[in-house]
């Protein structure tokens, strides 16, 4: 159970959230604040930080109080220090909670600048974010005897060749950052390459295909080794980029203990995600981890854990307590909606960077 | 032959396993008959309350009976 005895009186935080592109592979951002709005323990004001203009939930103004654009990782991350710095001057942000994989290096880079701003945050530290990357989370798992498919990093094109001869098919070939194709020839697998390297860069990731039960575990850790929530979703219904799109909350000690032991030997300070795939005889493969809350965190707070909500106490240096249930048999079907705005609002973001 | 001890089921025949979030739903013979199985009626008890209120061959329904119980063994729901 959590417990909050530092805030007494409900009072309103200005929480600045990025992750809105509630699209067909969805941002966890929207979730997220959903989860924030649910929390009886204070109010909040959102602030949205968006890429593009198409977000959706920049447009959700029920659950986004504003939003600002800001800019693409690959500018650097002090310009991203100089716009977050420009909105906390009329925004006094108390805490950002960053979503994308791509942005978390610029923001754990930035974090002590955010705090001296008075902008709180709660990531993992460099090291802990690097140790379970795609690229080395097969060595992760060598070292500290946890499942992981077996892999080759692809540098270039001609290097899937010994993948293949090494791994066999079906092969799963994965981007950097994002996406993944499963491949039965060479061809295929080249293909995958090129596209992959154009849209998240190199190195490109060839691992073993595991045929198996996917779950995913969103976890929160503390930092100091101590998990604070893990709840366990098997995925009921999976589109074709691997995204579940409907899942249920599962009761099984296993994948608790193996998500304790991710926080444990990381030390991992934040929310993550386990990706697992379970084989047939019961044998549980990571397959990813992922540095921040997935898409599907709802399902926590709605199962009674709402991680995103216990990650700003913990931020804001309220103890909490691990919890010690969920309710089992808790499902989320996601749905598509559409959204009408109109264009003197896309206007405003588009042109003026601000809604 | 038992239920495994965290599997849940309804009146209506549905079957949750919340281990692995495997749902199923029978149809209503189906139903009573897992009722049956929760009162902890054993294979032939089960058998001769079918028989006593439908009007099936005893031989077909102990097969049919079979293949049922090697379903929800093939589900993973049963422990013996």
């Amino acid at each position: 159970m959590v417990t909050s005895h530092n805030i007494k009186n409900k009072r309103t935080l200005v929480i600045a959230v990025t992750g809105l592109n509630a699209i067909d592979s969805p941002g966890p951002g929207v979730a997220v604040i959903r989860c924030l709005r649910e929390c009886a323990d204070f109010d909040v004001r959102i602030i949205g930080l968006s890429y593009e203009a198409l977000e959706p939930g920049i447009y959700m103004h029920e659950l986004v109080d504003k939003t600002y654009q800001i800019p693409y990782p690959s500018a650097g991350y002090e310009s991203l220090l100089q716009r977050l710095s420009q909105i906390h001057h009329t925004e006094k942000i108390d805490l950002v909670i960053p979503n994308f994989d791509a942005e978390l290096f610029s923001f754990i880079k930035l974090r002590n600048e955010l705090e001296k701003l008075g902008i709180h945050s709660f990531l993992p530290e460099l090291e802990q974010f690097e140790a379970r990357h795609k690229t080395i989370l097969s060595k992760f798992g060598k070292k500290h005897q946890i499942m992981v498919p077996e892999d080759r990093i692809i540098n270039h094109v001609t290097d899937l060749t010994k993948a293949v001869a090494e791994l066999d098919y079906p092969l799963v070939v994965k981007g950097k950052f994002y996406d993944a194709t499963i491949v039965h020839t060479l061809e295929a697998a080249q293909k995958a390459f090129y596209q992959l390297q154009a849209k998240w860069g190199l190195p490109v990731i060839a691992q073993k295909f595991i045929n198996g039960t996917e779950i995913n575990i969103a976890a929160l850790g503390d930092g100091k080794g101590n998990t604070i929530s893990v709840i366990p979703m098997r995925k009921l219904y999976i589109t074709d980029k691997g995204k579940a799109w409907a899942g249920i909350t599962i009761e099984d000690p296993s994948f608790i203990e193996l998500a304790k032991k991710f926080v444990k030997i990381t030390k991992w300070r934040g929310g993550c995600e386990l990706e697992i795939m379970q084989t047939a005889e019961g044998v549980s493969y990571i397959m990813e981890v992922n540095p921040r809350f997935p898409a599907w965190i709802y399902l926590t707070a709605a199962a009674g854990q709402n991680q995103p909500a216990t990650l700003v106490k913990m931020a804001l240096g309220e103890h909490v307590e691990p919890f010690l249930t969920y309710e089992v048999g808790k499902m989320f079907i996601r749905y598509s909606w559409d959204l009408i705005t109109d264009v003197t609002e896309f206007q405003k973001i588009s042109g003026g960077g601000e809604l | 032959m038992r239920f495994k001890k965290n599997i849940a089921t309804s009146d209506t025949g549905f079957i949750f396993n919340p281990g692995s979030g495997d749902s199923f739903s029978s149809n209503n013979i189906g139903s009573e008959i897992l009722s049956f199985f929760k009162e902890d009626k054993s294979q032939q008890e089960i058998i001769e309350l079918i028989c006593a209120k439908y009007d099936v061959e005893k031989n077909l329904l102990e097969k049919d009976l079979d293949d049922f119980f090697s379903q929800l063994r093939d589900y993973n729901l049963l422990e013996e």
